[in-house]
């Protein structure tokens, strides 16, 4: 970004060394527990609505160690993992195919952009009705939801294939599939990886509401449970730890698509600018 | 009009001594290039001199006053004018704010903004936005911010490292022409030694860092200066040479 | 697109209708060949459009959810980019806060709902809240990365040229982040819209949310499905109105890069 060495230095001031950022960001957090310790014990809230962190935390760690925790945890991360696999393929296969045939890609452009910004929790009452509080629903919404942002990053990809490339591997006589593999593939993947980033999250957030609004099993679920059983440190608790996962989520994928995208030699340059 | 005295800048972060030792001055009126190895700490240099970065040591003075931020009567023209300009705005209003900064009335500004843009040649498009203008009209416009701003101490760091060559004989010969007409002191930095001779009154010869003045060297050549005419004079192709080799030597003794 | 010349009318509307007609007589036999309850015909989710949604029910149910979530999202828009800007001005300010902030944006918004319930009581202001707390996250990191990014050399010029204050918060900083402020209110749109859908199914006596779960749980099946029209329109609507906006906010930005 910037032009010369010296450009930085009038802002950057102590604060270059990673050392110090790490430090500065711990004591943000440690602010953010001090502030939630504080605000309830000085009753600026009642601790009936805001228990203090300790207790939060508190609760949290006793919940991680009762079975019924994993459970849930694992049933979520199922929900989330499954639904997103079946959006990516479906989501890989519909933008190849939009591609392929001829004329499909202007007819479809239309029906796209009008089902793409339905909010997928419109589907809830109809999830509720055909399958009711089971992974089926989970699976409805994800799956609508992440749909959408891979599709939408698959045909991106699929039209910035160079036209240079793409004459190139015809001149030479390659076959229809070989020029799919080695030519437009390479070209689409890192936006293709950009639609898995973006449908992790959202299929993340869509799992959870699945399970708090429809009942399906899962960490939502408990968290709706712990909020009409009045358990609220344990509410809390959970709420904090489906944000820890939330991060994690991101890290996961964020690292595969930098493994995925390192490892093709084709899209090196793409990783690095 | 400007001075620099025992200039030094070391960056903290890196313990890089950029600048040692450096000083110069230029009288009011003058118009002096500044030209070193690449590397060699011209921006570093221009950033003190502009108040835009603090110096570790050494004073600059600007009509007696020294310099601790940004002084008023300042006017930079930077080399990136892609980035120097502001996208949302068209030519007319980048020219204009710094003068609504200045609280001007608001005919003043409009008798400012063209005089100055005619005065760059671009009297016809006050209301294109930069990125419609080519490289070359973009710098000018720069220039005519700069004009505008009526300031005493003209900057300018590389301005033209960035465009084609032809459009640089023009450009060249722009600032020439109106830095005789206006007469505003004006430190012009640059890599190109031709450029530095063919629009200096004087070349000053930074040597590499840690960066001090090698030798001031005055241009005795004709005050009417012709891209053709100037550039092919013995006195010219002597003074490059002699610059030339001042700069190998900065290099090889680094 | 890639379209070189323009085509023609018939084509152009073969394109633009085609697909969907022929997605809606596919429904429609679908809908006539099988025996099931939960799939109405096209004309019969279309009369029950008009029934529910063309009566007193707009401006009780539907108005109201809109206008809670325009609200919302003013709200959480000031507040974002109110936060973001001195965040990302200060690099130790910033530095202290992203990790927090970054946490408070991985938490799935939906999951606030029951929080700020139990801190809010039911009410309007709840959900109100409820889609502030889960739209400001995204406007403020893309703020805060916005106003980070800067560019150095037209900072330079501003201080140069003695361009200070609240000038320079309007010509520069906001100017200059507006393309990340613009990406951050286009997901939290997104994120409005499901809190408040869910904000009133959880918990409320009104409101489309509301409206259509009621619908569900009566087996009104056309009008359910209707429902879910109206949050498709609506969503539709939205996104058509946000890119008109961003296009007029944005366009020095996409033609400067072009």
């Amino acid at each position: 970004m910037t032009g010369s060495p010296g450009t930085r230095t009038v802002t950057a001031g102590s604060m270059t060394t990673k050392g110090a950022k790490a430090a500065y960001g711990l004591a943000g957090l440690a602010g953010l527990l001090a502030l939630m310790e504080a605000v309830p014990r000085l009753g600026i809230v009642d601790e009936r609505f805001l228990p203090p962190a300790s207790e939060i935390l508190g609760a949290l760690a006793a919940e991680l160690r009762t079975a019924a925790l994993w459970t849930a945890l694992g049933e979520t991360l199922g929900g989330w993992a499954l639904g997103l696999a079946i959006a990516f393929v479906a989501a890989v296969l519909a933008g190849v195919v939009i591609d392929l045939v001829p004329g499909l890609r202007a007819a479809s452009h239309s029906t796209i952009e009008f089902l793409r910004p339905i909010p997928s929790v419109a589907l809830i009452p109809l999830a509720t009705l055909l399958f009711g509080a089971s992974l089926g629903s989970t699976l409805l919404l994800v799956v609508y939801a992440a749909f959408w942002q891979v599709l939408i990053q698959v045909m991106y990809g699929v039209a910035d294939v160079d036209t240079v490339a793409d004459d190139t591997a015809r001149s030479y006589g390659l076959s229809r599939w070989s020029r799919i593999r080695n030519v437009v593939w390479p070209t689409a993947l890192p936006y293709i990886m950009t639609g898995l980033r973006l449908a992790a999250s959202v299929a993340f957030i869509l799992a959870i509401t699945a399970e708090l609004v429809v009942g399906s099993p899962g960490l939502g679920l408990e968290i709706q449970v712990a909020q009409s059983s009045g358990a609220v440190a344990t509410m809390y608790g959970l709420v904090v730890l489906a944000g820890l996962i939330g991060i994690a989520v991101n890290l996961a994928v964020r690292v595969l698509e930098r493994r995925v995208l390192a490892w093709h030699p084709s899209v090196r340059g793409e990783v690095a600018s | 009009m400007l001075e620099v005295t025992g200039l030094k800048k070391v960056y903290e972060s890196t313990g890089r001594e950029a600048v040692g030792d450096l000083s110069f001055q230029l009288d009011a009126g003058e118009l002096a290039c500044v030209v070193g190895p690449s590397g060699c700490g011209k921006t570093t240099l221009l950033r003190c001199v502009a108040g835009l970065l603090a110096p570790t040591a050494g004073t600059i003075r600007v009509a007696g006053v020294p310099v601790t931020g940004p002084p008023d009567n300042m006017a930079v023209v930077f080399q990136e004018y892609g980035r120097s300009l502001f996208p949302w705005m068209t030519v007319q209003q980048n020219v204009e704010l710094p003068l609504k900064e200045k609280k001007l009335p608001k005919v003043r500004r409009a008798e400012l903004v063209a005089e100055s843009l005619a005065a760059v040649g671009l009297a016809d498009v006050p209301r294109s936005y930069p990125w419609q203008l080519s490289g070359g009209m973009q710098q000018r416009v720069a220039i005519a911010r700069a004009l505008a701003y009526e300031p005493e101490v003209l900057l300018m760091d590389e301005p033209f490292a960035a465009v084609d060559a032809q459009t640089r004989g023009e450009l060249e010969d722009l600032v020439l022409r109106i830095w005789q007409r206006l007469g505003t002191t004006t430190l012009f930095i640059t890599h190109d030694i031709d450029e530095a001779i063919y629009l200096g009154q004087r070349v000053i010869v930074l040597s590499s860092s840690p960066t001090v003045v090698l030798e001031d060297v005055k241009v005795d050549l004709p005050p009417e200066r012709d891209q053709l005419a100037t550039r092919a004079l013995p006195r010219f192709t002597e003074l490059r040479g002699h610059v030339y080799a001042q700069i190998q030597r900065a290099k090889d003794t680094r | 697109m890639t379209v070189t010349e323009r085509p023609g009318l018939g084509l152009r509307l073969l394109r633009l209708l085609g697909l969907p007609i022929l997605l809606i007589l596919a429904w429609w036999a679908f809908s006539v060949t099988s025996e099931s309850f939960y799939v109405p015909t096209p004309p019969r989710v279309v009369q029950a459009f008009a029934e529910t949604w063309f009566s007193p029910r707009l401006i009780d149910d539907a108005l109201p959810s809109v206008a809670r979530l325009l609200a919302g999202y003013a709200l959480a828009t000031v507040l974002g980019v109110g936060l973001g800007v001195p965040i990302g001005l200060s690099v130790r300010l910033r530095a202290a806060a992203e990790p927090v902030l970054e946490f408070f944006r991985a938490i799935p918004p939906p999951v606030l709902v029951p929080l700020i319930m139990l801190l809010a009581g039911i009410d309007n202001g709840m959900k109100i809240l409820v889609i502030v707390s889960g739209c400001v996250w995204p406007i403020l990191l893309n703020t805060v990365e916005g106003v980070r990014a800067l560019d150095q050399v037209l900072s330079d010029t501003c201080r140069m040229y003695g361009v200070r204050g609240r000038s320079r918060l309007r010509h520069l900083v906001l100017r200059g982040a507006s393309p990340q402020i613009m990406a951050g209110l286009r997901q939290a749109l997104s994120v409005g819209i499901i809190l408040m859908v869910i904000s009133e199914m959880f918990a409320s006596s009104s409101g489309l949310g509301f409206t259509i779960v009621l619908f569900q749980r009566g087996f009104a099946i056309p009008e359910m499905w209707s429902g879910i029209l109206l949050l498709g329109l609506l969503g539709f609507g939205l996104s058509v109105i946000f890119r008109w906006m961003e296009r007029r906010v944005l366009s020095w930005h996409w033609s400067h890069r072009a």
